[in-house]
């Protein structure tokens, strides 16, 4: 795959012919894709599809058989895990945590505060949280430090739907206010942020990848969510009825 | 008191090596506790045993051969844990009984000439001499400075692994380094306790302090006071009922921790 020195620099990180065999069982092939200065791409796919594993190669947490990964020099990475499980025996406050080993300046953390609404509940330790409030202290401590690029592992996973509504509207708040690339998981097929300017489909191999197609106009949508809610998600409408031979491999 | 400890300088050294050694134990413990790696200290403190023969053997300090043997086990350990092909408690239970039983073993047919198997069980701190203070010094300042160095990097990797290698943690490395501290911290603690009782004092006084603290480094600074008073308490009723120093230690921290409870639960309701 030759690339050019321009595209080399836009790129933050890239996978080529990745493949991921565990146990015997293939988790991920033939997988190649870059992620670009300012991409904002969620991944969707049925369960067992590789989508958690395939971000996780792409932070660099897995080991794989084949292919390779590279991160742009000095990539700075921001990261939410799918869940977070903190234990009573470690007493530390929401604040603590969201500082520790970050290097800010006070106006950054601030506006960091600020836009994740956490400032309610910083003095509170971080096993006493809700499950909404865990989850905007990660994002917080995601963006702190001006990340390059923000990966999402299921980060909505969670919450209800209004409440994965309100993630999704916050998440693309911070897309248009920060020289940020975004990359997510969605566990949920049809809920996709509208933000999102790329859908990679996956079940093992790359299906297809393209722009999302708004719902706005749904009737059915707009009258299960609102009218609000509809402008700010899309449903990507994909058959996944189609059969994985070879041919698929586009 | 000050008299009486003035003109024995063997109670000095006693209760220098003990203060020293809760210093040491409270921080290091807190670490313990956070990770829930408590097995794996009292694992390696067994293993610790084999030390003392193999110190004889090489013509080295028993402290010196339970340094090597702790620093060998916590690589093994380390890289059984990274296989994951046995759960840690059954490697941990292999390594540990193994490596006590050949200590035992090699220590009763080699006949090491004034090697004391009780003192090594359950401590002797009035032995202590200023050799075994010395190396209790730079152990002791090597464990709390890379504790300080590292401190949030462990913090992070034992709230979230995954987000300490999102933000390059090398936590491959600090997982080893965990381990080399226990090991380190047992083998200049067994003249205090003992190598039975060496956890005991690891995790009681972190545990104690946990329901005082608000912060990682508030429950650390409340580990180590309550392991100086378990030490002085304990080393008090070593020296008037004539009891060996680690059980007297290791009651003292038990105590305070049955203490904490009634005291914790009348704060909380404030």
């Amino acid at each position: 795959m030759p690339s050019s020195v321009e595209a080399s620099l836009m790129t933050l990180v890239r996978a080529e012919n990745l493949g991921v065999v565990r146990d015997g069982n293939v988790i991920l092939e033939n997988i190649s894709l870059d992620v670009r200065k300012r991409a904002f791409t969620t991944v969707i796919g049925p369960n067992g599809a590789g989508k958690s594993f395939l971000i996780r190669c792409l932070c660099g947490f897995e080991t794989y058989q084949s292919g390779k990964v590279t991160h742009a020099k000095n990539l700075r990475l921001g990261y939410m895990p799918q869940r977070l499980a903190p234990e009573k025996t470690l007493p530390i406050t929401a604040e603590s945590f969201i500082r520790l080993r970050k290097k800010f300046s006070k106006a950054e953390y601030d506006s960091v505060i600020e836009k994740t609404e956490v400032g309610g509940f910083l003095t509170r330790p971080l096993y006493a949280l809700s499950g909404g409030e865990l989850q905007r202290v990660l994002l917080a401590r995601a963006i702190l430090g001006e990340p390059d690029l923000l990966i999402l592992d299921e980060p909505a996973q969670n919450l209800d739907v209004t409440g994965q509504l309100k993630f999704y509207a916050l998440l693309e708040e911070i897309y248009r206010e920060r020289d940020i690339a975004i990359v997510m998981v969605s566990h949920d097929l049809h809920l996709v942020s509208a933000g999102a300017k790329e859908v990679i489909c996956l079940y093992k191999h790359i299906c297809c990848q393209g722009a999302p197609h708004s719902v706005a106009d749904d009737p059915k949508f707009i009258a299960l969510f609102g009218e609000k809610a509809a402008r700010m998600t899309a449903i990507y409408r994909h058959n996944h009825d189609h059969a994985h031979d070879e041919s698929c491999n586009h | 008191m000050s008299d009486f400890l003035g003109a024995e300088p063997f109670l000095i050294r006693a209760f220098t090596a003990g203060l020293a050694v809760a210093i040491i134990a409270g921080s290091l413990g807190c670490f313990i506790v956070w990770r829930k790696a408590a097995y794996f200290g009292d694992a390696l403190s067994h293993a610790a045993l084999l030390g003392a023969p193999l110190g004889f053997l090489l013509g080295l300090d028993y402290n010196y051969g339970m340094l090597a043997i702790c620093v060998l086990f916590a690589c093994a350990l380390a890289y059984i844990q990274k296989k994951r092909l046995l759960s840690n408690d059954t490697a941990l239970g292999i390594l540990a009984h193994s490596a006590l039983s050949f200590g035992l073993l090699a220590i009763s047919l080699l006949q090491i000439p004034n090697f004391d198997l009780h003192a090594y069980l359950f401590g002797d701190i009035l032995t202590v001499d200023y050799k075994d203070l010395y190396i209790i010094g730079i152990g002791g300042a090597f464990i709390l400075s890379i504790l300080y160095i590292f401190g949030e990097d462990l913090i992070l990797m034992i709230v979230n692994e995954d987000l300490a290698k999102a933000e390059g943690v090398k936590t491959d490395a600090l997982h080893l380094l965990i381990a080399l501290l226990t090991g380190v911290a047992i083998a200049i603690s067994v003249r205090i306790v003992g190598v039975l009782l060496i956890t005991a004092l690891l995790i009681i006084p972190a545990a104690t302090a946990r329901s005082f603290s608000g912060s990682p480094l508030g429950m650390a600074l409340n580990a180590i006071l309550f392991g100086i008073s378990a030490v002085i308490f304990g080393m008090l009723a070593s020296l008037y009922l004539d009891t060996p120093s680690g059980p007297s230690i290791v009651a003292a921290a038990s105590i305070l921790f049955a203490l904490s409870f009634p005291v914790s639960a009348l704060s909380a309701h404030k």
